[in-house]
């Protein structure tokens, strides 16, 4: 496959994010679409760093899809504990009358 | 000449920084506030007295402070802001005396006093305002600080007044605030110009008409020409002291006072004559005039029936702008001032009924008169005045309207003057009968001074006699040199000199 | 190697961050560490003002290493203007947290300050970064501490809303980024001010500009994408739903400012311009209709937000005129500091009242509103700037924005900002009128006093908002747009 066969498939996988993020409704589902928007972005990044064949490759797409994966792992890990935090306080509601009876 | 820089800030600033200070002022310290703002008063009126002076031997205060793009701040003292300046000084004064006295006991009188201040530095900003921007700032200012005092009370009632108070007044406010830009766009900074500033330049007429209406519009609200009118009488939930300065000088004259800045300073009599909008604002003004008085005739309750006599008077000053010729112009600046004296005079006269016998409609007045004598004399001369009776100040008015409107062929402003008048007498006269002739049949609906020194606290008294005779000697007076009369007489020379 | 005024750029983003660092490593020292560091922080920037002030755009190359993969930092008007922001409604909550948290029987919550300097260290990287792909790590970095602050100690809907908010945030940050990668893909730079001229010349940009547009328009919660941001900064702690609506939504804005400034509006289209134009419109009339029936008074605010945001986007067909584009401009950017610093206050009031009573809701607080005046005048003086009366840097912003419209005779803005305008009357007035109302309840629920601590920053940014009325000689030749646009288009 060419690096356009990359962009594609990673435009592809773009778009099934975007339409999985708007259209499911339970958080997690919401995060994993966007988890599959953020492969296709980094997939594109990664394919057009392709110069042709016998050159080498463009470094500064790279860098980016480096920092890119990073900054996604952060926001999923970040995401991933609010939604423990919810389940947790929809799980015990007795809890959070109790605390509001301490601030009072 | 000189140019003095200081002395106009310092006139705002004389009630500014006294207003802000009331509001850091221990609510129990009333002996400090009392003294705090009447120190304030009476520094402003020396001021002012000063300036006066100073203009009326052709001294220029000027102060000018860079703001926007094109636009500054410009506080410049004329013989026609020294007209709106010296009356609100004096009233505050007087008004300060009044409110003391008036809500002596009652809660929130730091907030009261600090908010009271500064209404009246934003028309004294209104006076000195140098160019239609400034104006506009000040204008703007002026509903900020009379919503508190009109939603004092804290009540249902006075909260849906403020309301009924912000709808009218902010979008007016938004309405001269495009007129504004859209002129400024036209033809730059908008300064004030004796003859009018748009006389150096060429713009489409249409524009300028479609402008004017608009600015018309915006000042007309505050001005309570019907029917922008519809807050006035709502806002009447404010204590006495507040209707007597904010609705008989402070906030309606502020609007007027903008409206003859736009035909005299802006526009200028000639280009306002040859684009045919004074006629229609003429008509505004009768139509505002005749109905203000018919909707006074119907209402019982005092003040309501002063608020509308407002909306009536208040055009007449109107009228005389609309109206072309120095003789009417001479009319409508001086109703400026003896409207102002009048009003306040019946407005504290009919918050001493409500105050110490708890009257407060026409219908209770029955015999007030003997109960109450020094406050139905001054009553009965403000009333009379408003009749148009001479000698008191409002006939000097009507005369000169009258005359002026005669001598540019406006016949039919005679009409108006005369329905006016007779309505006036309608809503006044049967008032002022039941009062001293009539027996009282009930005891007083809520008798709260005792009788045994004066009819009432003097605080409340002094005020309106003060003003019932300033309003008698402005009549008698009116042909001596330090007579308002002879002040507008000043202002119409400088506006008419080719 | 004496230091030269240029150094302080990096210190602006460093010195928070190592303060960041260190107040995780020191949990104990938070306050200390945050406010010294925040103190040294507000220190470079004012060194950076005056440097700019004093000759111009300043530029630093990090470590030596030129664009594209080294990072450089630049600092021009804009930047300066957001760099002042930032710091100033930083510093005051900051203080206004000291004592905020009391409240809850103890200190604030442990991730306060290291979340707050990363936030900071976030602003501060964006508003010096000057290429695509920096500025896509800075709002991650801004968003992420956002999310965090906006959870912090919060049970229930807020946890909810910082997950609605983080997934939003999520979406947002890969659309832009997907446009960025497009745009490499055809220009093979990231440099924003190159991209901006060239972007909607070429084939990707057709995809590209869009998906760029939508991510900020999201983050900056443009009507309609604005659904995260009521519940978000209405649910939080005070002093963070202050930094979120004064600042955090603007770091999204600045972006849009750049690519703009860059060149990026002139290429769109008459079509593309109104549009955005008419979704701002609908934004101040949706957000402000909501601020006025909602039931409480930091969701109000919060919707106040919305509608204010809408305003900034006018930029896009006021500017399209090259007669009003410095008008219009000038008037932007007076707004995004006018309403940063008004609703930080009106953020940290509604925080006092709602210490004080225990709850916000608008209906039961009549009469009962701090006794204080400060906190009173905070409010008012506040609400003065968000309607834009005089004298206000609101009143300020509006003007410019209302001449821009006028001269450009897009008369249909002239509208809008008459509209918005009554409708920002009513809703602050809908709360103004509280301090003045008489107590329903006669039963003795007297409110508890603030601090001082948190009365006084309330006031201090409400006054700033009123000062900046007075203050456009000052910053005009800041606020002046050839000299950007040179500057930034090389």
């Amino acid at each position: 496959m060419t690096g356009l066969g990359y962009v594609v498939v990673g435009l592809v996988l773009a778009a099934m994010g975007i339409w999985g993020v708007v259209v499911l409704a339970h958080p997690l589902r919401k995060l994993l679409a966007l988890n599959i928007l953020g492969s296709g972005v980094f997939l594109v990044l990664v394919a057009v760093a392709d110069r042709g064949a016998g050159q080498a490759v463009d470094p500064v797409p790279h860098a980016l899809v480096l920092t890119g994966l990073v900054v996604a792992v952060s926001a999923t890990a970040l995401g991933l504990v609010l939604m423990l935090r919810s389940d947790d306080d929809r799980a015990a509601p007795s809890r959070d009358q109790s605390d509001d009876k301490g601030v009072g | 000449m000189t140019t003095v820089q200081w002395l106009p800030l310092a006139v705002i600033s004389a009630s500014l920084v006294p207003g802000l200070m009331n509001f850091f002022l221990g609510e129990e310290r009333h002996g400090t506030r009392v003294a705090l703002n009447i120190a304030a008063a009476v520094l402003k009126l020396t001021l002012v007295v000063v300036m006066l002076a100073g203009v009326s031997s052709g001294e220029i205060y000027e102060v000018r402070v860079r703001l926007l793009p094109t636009a500054d701040l410009v506080l410049h003292a004329d013989a026609l802001s020294l007209l709106f300046v010296t009356l609100s000084a004096s009233l505050w004064l007087l008004t300060t005396l009044y409110a003391v006295a008036y809500l002596d006991g009652s809660s929130h009188r730091s907030r009261f006093f600090g908010f009271f201040s500064l209404c009246v530095s934003a028309t004294a900003g209104i006076a000195l305002a140098g160019n239609l921007l400034t104006l506009l700032l000040f204008y703007e200012a002026l509903t900020l600080a009379t919503y508190p005092l009109v939603v004092h009370r804290g009540t249902q009632e006075a909260l849906a007044a403020g309301r009924l108070y912000l709808a009218y007044t902010l979008s007016g406010g938004m309405v001269l605030l495009i007129a504004v830009a859209w002129l400024r766009s036209l033809v730059g900074p908008l300064d004030f110009v004796p003859g009018g500033l748009l006389r150096e330049h060429y713009v489409d007429a249409t524009k300028l008409v479609v402008i004017f209406a608009l600015l018309v519009i915006g000042f007309g609200v505050k001005a309570a020409l019907v029917p922008l009118h519809g807050w006035l009488p709502r806002a009447m939930v404010a204590p006495a002291p507040v209707s007597a300065l904010l609705h008989a000088v402070a906030v309606v004259k502020a609007g007027v006072f903008g409206i003859v800045r736009v035909v005299y300073d802006v526009y200028g009599i000639d280009l306002a004559q040859s684009l045919g909008v004074l006629g229609p604002l003429a008509v505004f003004a009768s139509v505002t005039i005749v109905w203000g008085s018919v909707r006074a005739l119907q209402q019982d309750e005092l003040k309501k029936r002063l608020a509308f006599s407002t909306v009536s008077q208040v055009a007449y000053i109107a009228l005389g702008t609309a109206v072309l010729g120095p003789i009417a112009t001479i009319g409508g600046l001086v109703h400026l001032v003896h409207q102002g004296l009048m009003k306040i005079t019946l407005f504290f006269c009919a918050g001493n009924l409500a105050e110490t016998l708890g009257i407060h409609h026409v219908s209770e007045m029955r015999g007030v008169g003997r109960r109450m004598p020094l406050t139905m004399t001054a009553f009965t001369v403000a009333a009379f005045g408003m009749i148009g009776i001479p000698p008191i100040a409002g006939f000097i008015s009507k005369w000169y309207l009258g005359l002026g409107a005669v001598s540019v062929g406006a016949h039919w402003v005679l009409g108006v003057l005369m329905i006016s008048t007779v309505l006036n007498a309608a809503y006044f006269l049967p008032t002022v009968y039941a009062a001293w002739f009539q027996e009282p049949e009930d005891p007083w609906p809520r008798e709260s001074v005792s009788t045994r020194t004066i009819e009432t606290r003097w605080m409340l008294l002094l005020p309106p006699l003060v003003t019932g005779a300033a309003a008698l000697a402005a009549g008698l007076l009116a042909g001596g040199s330090l007579s308002p009369l002879a002040w507008a007489q000043f202002i119409v020379a400088q506006e008419y000199r080719p | 190697m004496p230091l030269g005024i240029d150094d302080a750029l990096p210190f602006a983003v460093v010195l928070p961050a190592v303060a960041a660092v260190a107040a995780v490593v020191m949990p104990h020292w938070g306050r200390a560490v945050g406010l010294v560091g925040g103190l040294m922080t507000a220190a470079a920037v004012v060194v950076i003002a005056f440097g700019n002030r004093v000759g111009g755009p300043i530029r630093y190359a990090l470590g030596g290493w030129p664009a594209p993969l080294g990072i450089e930092l630049a600092a021009d008007g804009l930047a300066v203007v957001m760099l002042a922001l930032v710091a100033t409604v930083m510093l005051t909550a900051g203080v206004y947290a000291l004592r905020y948290f009391d409240h809850d029987g103890g200190a604030e919550p442990a991730l306060f300050w290291p979340l707050a300097l990363l936030l900071w260290t976030g602003l501060n990287a964006l508003a010096l970064s000057a290429d695509a792909f920096n500025v896509y790590v800075t709002l991650e970095v801004v968003s992420l501490a956002g999310v965090g602050l906006c959870a912090l100690g919060g049970r229930g809907e807020a946890i909810v809303a910082a997950l609605r908010y983080l997934l939003a945030g999520m979406l947002a940050s890969l659309l832009y980024l997907l446009g960025v990668a497009l745009l490499y893909v055809e220009h093979g730079t990231l440099d924003i001010a190159t991209l901006a001229q060239v972007a909607v010349t070429g084939a990707a940009g057709f995809v590209a500009v869009p998906c760029i547009l939508a991510g900020l328009a999201l983050k900056a919660a443009l009507f309609p994408l604005h659904f995260w941001l009521p519940a978000a900064h209405a649910n939080a702690n005070a002093p963070v739903s202050a930094l979120l609506s004064a600042l955090v939504v603007k770091a999204a804005l600045y972006l849009v400012l750049r690519w703009w400034l860059a060149g990026l509006g002139m290429g769109l289209g008459p079509i593309l311009v109104q549009l955005l134009g008419a979704l701002g419109a609908a934004a101040v009339l949706w957000g402000s209709v909501q601020a006025l029936v909602a039931a409480r008074l930091k969701l109000s605010v919060a919707y106040s937000t919305v509608a204010q945001m809408g305003y900034l986007f006018l930029l896009f067909p006021l500017a399209a005129n090259p007669t009003t584009a410095s008008t219009a401009w000038a008037g932007i950017v007076y707004l995004v500091v006018a309403h940063g610093l008004a609703k930080a206050a009106l953020f940290l009031a509604s925080g006092s009242v709602l210490r004080a009573h225990g709850h916000d809701r608008l209906g039961e607080l009549a009469g009962l509103l701090p006794r204080s005046p400060i906190t009173k005048f905070a409010i008012g003086l506040s609400g003065v700037s968000l309607i834009g009366l005089p004298f206000s840097g609101g009143f300020v912003g509006k003007w410019l924005l209302l001449n821009a419209a006028i001269v450009s005779g897009q008369w249909w803005w002239v509208a809008l900002i008459f509209a918005g305008s009554l409708l920002a009357a009513a809703y602050v007035f809908r709360i103004v009128a509280l301090l003045f109302a008489q107590s329903e309840s006669p039963i003795d629920v007297a409110p508890q006093h603030s601090p001082m601590l948190m009365e006084l920053p309330a006031l201090g940014l409400a006054l700033a908002a009123v000062g900046l009325g007075f203050a456009y000689p000052a910053l005009e030749s800041t606020l002046a747009l050839p000299d950007m646009l040179g500057d930034h288009a090389r």
